[in-house]
């Protein structure tokens, strides 16, 4: 178990150091998500431990945004100085990108002769994702 | 009372306060959403960050001093973005399948939601501080701060509109896209990780692997689109 979160975090540590190195534009454990995802290409399954480690992990990562959350008390005279084009632009702009994408991606897969059904491997509950 | 006064002092220098306060909050936001039957406008984050800041304020607490316990729950999303690695290989082949819809999907995501939050904001006459912080609004934080920071905005700003971003995606998006008649995982998971990153992918996670690998690969290939392509265009623009 131990080794399976040393691999995650050296995997972090090496998308960390590579994106410093390069100045690329994507943050380091984006790089690390790419290095996981290779290993696991490499290896041809996912070892259980490391599985149980990453669910583990991917179960609470709405808890991991809350202390960034609660940064909103650092900006509240910026927000309500632009309040409205604020709450209209992050409203709509985020409902409009949701559409587009899904559209877009409904769209480009209807023809696909072995149709991805909503009913394939999951649980639905109330309709929501 | 003085007594009571040091105890207080004591709690407050140490991690231990806020880290508690963090998990409880999240749990009182998790239970509320359980009983509220997983209503998704009771997003247990939104519940938590309320909650936190209405304590804090209270208490007449800093952030920093807040950020001292919690930094331990926050330094864990960089290792949780390395875990999508799992669900992603355990849905690449249907990835693989339709690899040129997902590229195609997040590109035109991206577009819309850079184009769409700038020309908002401008027509309703936002500050340029503003708009900078708009532009990479559905892009995951640590990017969207390094763009914004690039086209001279504020970085704190910045995350402060992704994180509203992330929260209002994951809270509406379910409704939207059942609205629309989208019922494919796939798509659903792309859309919410395009629009509303990490906390879109851990929205869609909850209900369905496939639409949560889709999110997190929805949410990485946005952060690279955005980093590349909004420079681009803002230099078309202004």
């Amino acid at each position: 178990m131990l080794n399976y979160l040393t691999l995650i975090l050296g995997c972090q540590l090496v998308g960390e150091l590579t994106t410093q190195a390069l100045q690329a534009p994507v943050p380091g454990p984006v790089v690390g998500m790419v290095l996981l995802f290779t290993f696991l290409m490499a290896r041809g399954s996912v070892p259980n431990d490391l599985a149980s480690v990453g669910d583990t992990l991917l179960r609470y990562l709405s808890l991991m945004f809350v202390p960034a959350g609660v940064g909103v008390m650092l900006h509240f005279k910026l927000l309500g100085d632009d309040w409205l084009p604020i709450a209209v632009a992050l409203l709509i702009s985020t409902i409009l990108t949701i559409i587009v994408t899904a559209w877009v991606m409904v769209w480009l897969t209807r023809a696909d002769p072995p149709a991805v059904g909503p009913e394939a491997g999951s649980h639905p509950k109330d309709g929501a994702a | 009372m003085g007594e009571l006064r040091d105890v207080w002092v004591y709690l407050s220098a140490t991690p231990l306060l806020h880290l508690t306060l963090t998990l409880a909050a999240f749990q009182f936001g998790s239970w509320v959403y359980s009983r509220g039957k997983m209503n998704p406008t009771l997003n247990p984050v939104l519940l938590a960050v309320v909650l936190i800041v209405a304590v804090l304020l209270v208490t007449g607490t800093r952030y920093d001093a807040y950020f001292e316990g919690a930094q331990f729950v926050h330094f864990l999303l960089g290792p949780a973005t390395v875990a999508l690695a799992i669900p992603l290989y355990r849905q690449f082949e249907r990835v693989r399948r339709s690899a040129l819809a997902v590229l195609v999907s997040i590109l035109a995501g991206s577009t819309t939601a850079m184009l769409s939050a700038v020309g908002i904001g401008y027509v309703l006459s936002g500050s340029s501080d503003t708009l900078i912080a708009l532009a990479p609004k559905s892009v995951t934080a640590p990017v969207a701060m390094g763009i914004a920071e690039q086209l001279g905005g504020l970085p704190s700003l910045t995350a402060v509109l992704v994180l509203i971003t992330g929260i209002t995606g994951a809270v509406l998006g379910p409704y939207v896209l059942t609205l629309i008649g989208v019922k494919d995982w796939a798509a659903r998971g792309l859309a919410m990780g395009t629009a509303s990153h990490g906390i879109g992918t851990a929205r869609a996670l909850q209900v369905s692997e496939i639409a949560g690998a889709f999110s997190g690969l929805a949410m990485g290939l946005n952060a690279l689109a955005t980093a590349i392509l909004l420079p681009l265009l803002w230099g078309f623009f202004f």
